[in-house]
């Protein structure tokens, strides 16, 4: 399993975690300092093209960034999908920087520089930093007037190679050119506006460039790593727990679990939609095997005690889903054992078990069933109370890693 | 035996401070690499980016919920962050903010940068500064809170992962600020 994101609050505490982010913030804002963005006439003379410090920094950061977390992600060293992509409300997040951009001409900070300036003695950083409270509190004053507008035009976690539909390595690629580009032409820009002297620029940048490209194509080479390839990195610890059989649960301690107010009980199960309409389990959801890794996403936005449980017929549909699901890092994953038959077999009546089809092939429903009633039945929602079965309780919550909110949440 | 009267201190004192030139800010290509790698091991650590405006929307919750809490409980958007028991302070934002502050200090202070004093534009007064300031700064939260994040959490955060909705952002922010830079000329220039 990549090593990280670490999973912080386990490693030292709910605040102790904090410390973690006090000591990146200091960094942050020591940076954003020697930058020079703690004087609100440098900031706005990137819009006179006088000093296009702001651009320079903004996309060198971007840039290298981008290219470290791919890269470090291509090595199995960092999880993607446990890293924070803001999620895209087009509309509200367009029409909310058009408005920040006319408050940095007319304020000359934006939120996190202005912190600098303050924190710098600069009075206009005092009261720019008193302008954002003021806007803020504005915001959640009216934002439930138009929340339909601020709720709009969601797409979830959407990134730029979904989008263009080209390998994450080719987008690092033209990232990086296109910020080179706009690096080049503010440098000209600076010439002709700023009256700056062009051969004062330092030549290491493009040493800089040079190897930020490299390490940019050994991204490309390596690729990000398909379910197939973060699987084989798991299968050795991954293939004893399914060996030992310490995550199939019995029907019994599903049934008890769905009962636990303290837990979200998500039953996934991954027969086909006529398997699934003949008989399912109450508040199961049909996600057949080939569209697992189509939800991933969305489950790794689950509340912390999610518990997942796969189920199929019988086991062998229901172990693969399971593998994808914890090799794409998805928390609390459990097998249903014995699948949907062993199920009916638990909880069936005798009209339900009666008519058993012993033929049946390899993870298949060995009952007959006349009527696709779904989950009209009594065994599809149980009470526990009638039944007294005996099992090894196997399910136990796991730290969730990675943030389930971000972007300044 | 040299002996110093307090006077004399006195009088050595502030010259010497008025003297203690500001240091040259760094390369910016430099300054983004650095910022780059800072951004790198947020991500990397933690699975989180940066955020500022975030942090500070936390510490005005903390505010309202200390005046009027029973208004935080009827609000919606104000009741993930504090409704009932919930302290929004307890965020990792709010921690990014408060370092974002101590460090911007620290190298103010290291750099001789740390000083009472308003930057403008020559041909206004520091009164008119102070008030596009603050007016400025109220449209940045206001937006900031309306795009789910402002610079850091949005742009350079969001930008870094390939995140197509802080992109689009990104480039709004950008394209106002030019698209209003032309009236407000006479304050910066």
């Amino acid at each position: 399993m990549s090593p990280f994101p670490l999973t912080l609050s386990a490693l030292l505490g709910h605040w102790g975690a904090y410390v973690v982010y006090l000591i990146i913030g200091f960094a942050f804002g020591y940076v954003l300092e020697i930058a020079g963005f703690g004087n609100s006439k440098k900031l706005a003379a990137q819009f006179y093209f006088k000093d296009i410090t702001v651009l320079k920094v903004m996309f060198s950061a971007i840039i290298v960034a981008m290219t470290l977390i791919f890269t470090a992600s291509a090595l199995g060293l960092l999880d993607y999908n446990l890293v924070w992509v803001n999620p895209t409300y087009l509309w509200p997040g367009i029409l909310g920087g058009l408005i920040m951009g006319f408050g940095f001409i007319i304020g000359g900070f934006c939120p996190g520089t202005s912190m600098v300036a303050a924190a710098t003695a600069k009075i206009d950083g005092v009261f720019f930093v008193l302008g954002v409270f003021f806007g803020i509190f504005l915001f959640g004053e009216t934002v439930d007037k138009y929340a339909i507008f601020w709720n709009s035009s969601y797409m979830g976690r959407f990134t730029l190679p979904e989008w263009l539909g080209l390998p994450t390595g080719v987008v690092v690629l033209i990232v990086i050119f296109m910020a080179f580009f706009m690096f080049w032409g503010g440098e000209k820009l600076e010439v002709i506006f700023g009256g700056k002297d062009a051969s004062t620029e330092p030549k290491w940048r493009y040493a800089a460039a040079g190897v930020l490209v490299l390490i940019g194509i050994f991204a490309l080479v390596m690729g990000q790593p398909t379910v197939e390839d973060r699987w084989a990195r798991l299968a050795p610890e991954k293939e004893t727990v399914l060996a030992n059989r310490e995550v199939q649960i019995h029907p019994g301690e599903l049934l008890s679990i769905t009962a636990d107010t303290s837990l979200q009980v998500v039953m996934l199960d991954v027969r086909s939609e006529a398997d699934f309409n003949l008989f399912h389990i109450l508040d199961a959801w049909n996600v057949p095997l080939s569209e697992i890794p189509t939800i991933i996403e969305e489950l790794h936005l689950e509340p912390a005690n999610t518990v997942f449980v796969t189920m199929s017929n019988d086991e062998e549909a229901a172990t693969e889903a399971w593998k994808v699901l914890v090799a794409e890092a998805v928390p609390n994953v459990y097998i249903l054992e014995g699948g949907i038959n062993n199920w009916i077999a638990t909880f069936g009546d005798n009209d339900l078990t009666k008519r058993f089809n012993a033929g049946a092939g390899e993870d298949q429903l060995c009952y007959i069933f006349d009527s696709a009633l779904g989950e009209r039945y009594a065994a599809a929602e149980p009470d526990a109370e009638e039944f007294e079965l005996e099992y090894v309780p196997k399910v136990k919550l796991e730290i969730k890693r990675g943030p389930t909110s971000g972007g300044c949440g | 035996m040299t002996t110093f009267t307090p006077s004399e201190t006195a009088v050595t004192e502030p010259v010497k401070k008025a003297e203690r030139v500001a240091k040259d800010y760094v390369n910016p290509y430099f300054a983004g690499i650095l910022l780059g790698v800072v951004l790198f091991l947020a991500f990397f650590i933690t699975g989180n980016g940066l955020g500022a405006s975030g942090g500070m929307n936390r510490m005005l919750v903390f505010l309202e919920d200390l005046l009027v809490p029973q208004h935080i409980d009827r609000t919606p958007y104000l009741i993930d962050m504090a409704g009932g028991d919930t302290n929004p302070l307890d965020s990792w934002v709010v921690f990014i903010g408060v370092g974002t502050m101590l460090g911007g200090f620290v190298s103010g202070w290291l750099n001789g940068r740390f000083k009472v004093e308003t930057n403008k534009g020559p041909n206004i007064s520091n009164k008119m500064r102070w008030m596009m300031a603050f007016i400025g700064g109220s449209l940045m939260g206001y937006g900031a809170r309306m795009a789910r994040g402002c610079t850091s959490g949005q742009a350079l955060s969001g930008g870094a992962v390939l995140s197509v909705g802080s992109w689009a952002f990104m480039f709004a922010v950008f394209g106002g600020a030019y698209l209003l830079a032309y009236s407000m000329r006479k304050f910066w220039n």
